[in-house]
C-alpha cells in the first residue's frame, strides 16, 4: 500500500517537474526563435544602429528602432507615473478607510474593469481621452496636439492596469495582521501615521510586486495603445507628441509590409527587443525587491 | 486594605453587529497592582481589555455604551483626544508584533511620533526601556538589526519595552505569554512583578495558575457578564458565586 503510494507520489512529482520545465522551455524557445528570425536584419544593421538610431526607413534598408523603444518607454513610464500613486491611494483608502459596504461593491466593479477587452478601452480612449488631450490639456499648455499622443495612450493604459494593481495591493494590506495596526495605534500613533510608518513599510514588497505585475502587462499592451498613440515613427519629445510603441509597430505591420526585404526580420527583432525590455524590467524589480526584503526581513 | 481605583467602568456594554459581547460591566481596577481578567475563551476578556484603550472602535459594527473612566475622566467623551488616551496605556498582545523596522526604531517609534527628535535623548530612552524590559544585555550590540530576527520571547519583551517607552500609566496585556515557551513566559511574569510598583497592570489570562501567581485583584467574566471581582485571595479561596467556583475547580472551562 505504502509502496504504491510512494510510486504515485514520485510520479506526480515528476509530472509537475515536466510541466514546469515545459513552461520554462517555451520562453527559451520563443526567445531563440525570435533571435534566429532576426539574424538577417542583424547582419545588415549593427545592433548599435538598431538600438540607438532613429532612422526607420525600411525601403532604404535602415531599421533604427530608437523611436519605437522611446515610444514604449515613454508610454509605460508615464502610465506608471499616473497609475502608481492613484492605485496606491485608492488601495489604501479601500482597505483602511472605506466602510465595508464600499469595499464589497468595489470588488466586482474592479473585476469587470479588469475584464473589459482592450479594444473597448481603445474606443473609449478615442472618444473621450483623445479629445480631452486635444481640446483641453494641449491648449492649456499652449501647444497643438492632435490628441493622439503619448499622454492619451498613458492615461488609457493607466486605467487598464488600475484594477490589477489596486486589487493586489488591497490583498497585501489585508494580509497584514490587525494586531500590527493595534500595536501602532496603542502607542498613540494616528491612523495616518500608522499607515505611513508601519503598514506601508510592511506592505512595500507586496506593493512593488503588484506594480511589476501591472506594468509587465502595460509594456506589451497593444490594441488600446495602438488606437490612441498616434503611431508616428519619431522620437517623442513631450507627452503631447505622438508615439509609436513597439507592440503597435509589430501589430500594425506584420503581414502587410512583408514584401519589403528584411522587414519581417526587423519586426521579429522588434519583438525580441520588447521581450528583452520586459525581462530587464522584471530582473530589475526582482533585484529591488530582494534588497527591500533583506532590509525589512 | 482600601485601594484607589485607576480605571473604572460604568454600565459598559459592547456588541458586535447586534450580538452582545459584554453586558453591563461595572468594575474598578486598583492602581499599581496586577489585575487579572479570567474566564473561558470567548467570554469577552479581550473585548473588555480593548475597550480600555478604545481599540475596539477600529472594528466594523461595534457598538459601545456606558462609560470607561481613567483617573475620573470618561475616555469615550468627545472632548478626549484618542491618541492621548492610547498613549496612557501600553498594549501587549497574544503574539508579539514587532514593527517592521530595527530594534532601536521599535523602541524609538513612540517617542518619535510624540515629538522627540534628538538622537541623544532617543538613545537614552532606548537603553532605559530595553533595560526595564530585561532585554538590553541581549540586544545592545545589534540594535540596528530588524526586530523580526529576535526570538519570540525576546520579541515579546521588545513589545513591552516599546509600550513602556511612551510612558504609559497602565499596561494592558492580552494573554501575553500564550505564544511563549515556559522560560520566556517566566521572564515576562517577572517583569510584571517588577513593574507593578510603577504601573497599573491588567492582564488577560486563561491560565489560572498564572493568575494565582501574579494577580492582586481578579475579575471573572463568564458569557459576557462580570460574575465576580475581588482580591485574588478571595476569588481563589472563597468565591461567592457557584460559577466562579466551578471555573476555578476546572469543572467548566
Ligand atoms: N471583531 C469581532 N467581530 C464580531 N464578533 C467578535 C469580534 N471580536 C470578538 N467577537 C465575539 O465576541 C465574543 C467575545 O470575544 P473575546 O473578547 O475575543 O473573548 P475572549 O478574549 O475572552 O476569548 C466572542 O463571542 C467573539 O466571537
Ligand atoms: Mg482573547
Amino acid at each position: 500500500m505504502a509502496g504504491k503510494r510512494s510510486i504515485r507520489d514520485a510520479r506526480a512529482g515528476r509530472l509537475m517537474f515536466f510541466m514546469t520545465s515545459a513552461c520554462a522551455l517555451i520562453v527559451v524557445f520563443m526567445a531563440a526563435g525570435l533571435l534566429i528570425k532576426s539574424f538577417p536584419v542583424l547582419r545588415a544593421n549593427s545592433p548599435a544602429q538598431i538600438l540607438f538610431s532613429d532612422s526607420w526607413s525600411p525601403l532604404k534598408g535602415e531599421f533604427g528602432m530608437l523611436a519605437f523603444i522611446a515610444g514604449t518607454v515613454w508610454v509605460t513610464g508615464l502610465s506608471a507615473l499616473i497609475a502608481m500613486p492613484v492605485s496606491l491611494f485608492s488601495a489604501i483608502y479601500l482597505s483602511e478607510y472605506a466602510p465595508s459596504w464600499l469595499r464589497k461593491i468595489s470588488r466586482p466593479f474592479m473585476d469587470v474593469l479588469a475584464g473589459i477587452p482592450s479594444v473597448v478601452f481603445g474606443v473609449w480612449g478615442i472618444l473621450i481621452i483623445v479629445p480631452l488631450v486635444r481640446d483641453c490639456i494641449a491648449p492649456f499648455f499652449g501647444v497643438y496636439s492632435s490628441g493622439y499622443s503619448i499622454l492619451a495612450a498613458s492615461i488609457v493604459l493607466a486605467v487598464m492596469v488600475f484594477p490589477i494593481i489596486i486589487q493586489i495591493t488591497i490583498e497585501v494590506f489585508h494580509s497584514i495582521p490587525g494586531e500590527l495596526r493595534d500595536a501602532s495605534l496603542s502607542l498613540g500613533a494616528t491612523k495616518w501615521q500608522t499607515i505611513k510608518l508601519v503598514l506601508l513599510r510592511k506592505a512595500l514588497p507586496g506593493i512593488i510586486a503588484a506594480n511589476v505585475l501591472g506594468f509587465s502587462r502595460a509594456f506589451g499592451e497593444t490594441m488600446a495603445v495602438l488606437m490612441v498613440a498616434g503611431n508616428i515613427p519619431a522620437i517623442p519629445h513631450s507627452p503631447l507628441d505622438a508615439g509609436y510603441p513597439l507592440p503597435a509597430l509589430i501589430a500594425n505591420n506584420y503581414g502587410e509590409m512583408l514584401s519589403i526585404p528584411l522587414y519581417d526580420s526587423a519586426l521579429m527583432l522588434a519583438a525580441l527587443v520588447l521581450f528583452l525590455i520586459v525581462i530587464m524590467f522584471n530582473l530589475l524589480s526582482r533585484y529591488i525587491l530582494s534588497r527591500i526584503n533583506l532590509r525589512a526581513a | 486594605m482600601k485601594e484607589t481605583s485607576h480605571l473604572r467602568t460604568e454600565n459598559l456594554t459592547v456588541s458586535y453587529g447586534g450580538a452582545e459581547a459584554l453586558k453591563n460591566i461595572n468594575v474598578e481596577i486598583p492602581e499599581k497592582q496586577i489585575t487579572a481578567i479570567i474566564g473561558p475563551s470567548g467570554c469577552g476578556k479581550s473585548t473588555l481589555l480593548k475597550s480600555f484603550n478604545r481599540l475596539l472602535e477600529e472594528n466594523d459594527g461595534v457598538k459601545i455604551s456606558g462609560r470607561v473612566l481613567v483617573d475620573g475622566a470618561d475616555i469615550y467623551s468627545d472632548s478626549e483626544d484618542i491618541t492621548c488616551i492610547r498613549k496612557k496605556m501600553g498594549l501587549l498582545s497574544q503574539r508579539p508584533y514587532p514593527l517592521p523596522m530595527s530594534i532601536y526604531d521599535n523602541i524609538a517609534f513612540g517617542p518619535r511620533i510624540h515629538g522627540m527628535k534628538k538622537k541623544a535623548g532617543l538613545d537614552r530612552l532606548v537603553e532605559k526601556y530595553l533595560s526595564l524590559a530585561g532585554l538590553w544585555d541581549e540586544v545592545k550590540d545589534r540594535l540596528n538589526e530588524p526586530a523580526s530576527r529576535l526570538s519570540i520571547g525576546q520579541q515579546q519583551r521588545l513589545c513591552l519595552a516599546r509600550g513602556l517607552a511612551v510612558e504609559p500609566e497602565i499596561i494592558l496585556a492580552d494573554e501575553p505569554t500564550s505564544a511563549l515557551d515556559p522560560k520566556s513566559s517566566q521572564k515576562i511574569e517577572e517583569e510584571f512583578k517588577k513593574l507593578k510598583s510603577d504601573y497599573t497592570i491588567i492582564i488577560v489570562t486563561h491560565i489560572l495558575r498564572q493568575a494565582r501567581r501574579l494577580a492582586d485583584y481578579v475579575l471573572f467574566i463568564y458569557l459576557g457578564e462580570l460574575i465576580e471581582h475581588g482580591p485574588s485571595r478571595q476569588i481563589f479561596e472563597s468565591p461567592r458565586e457557584q460559577v466562579t467556583r466551578e471555573y476555578i475547580q476546572g469543572v467548566i472551562s
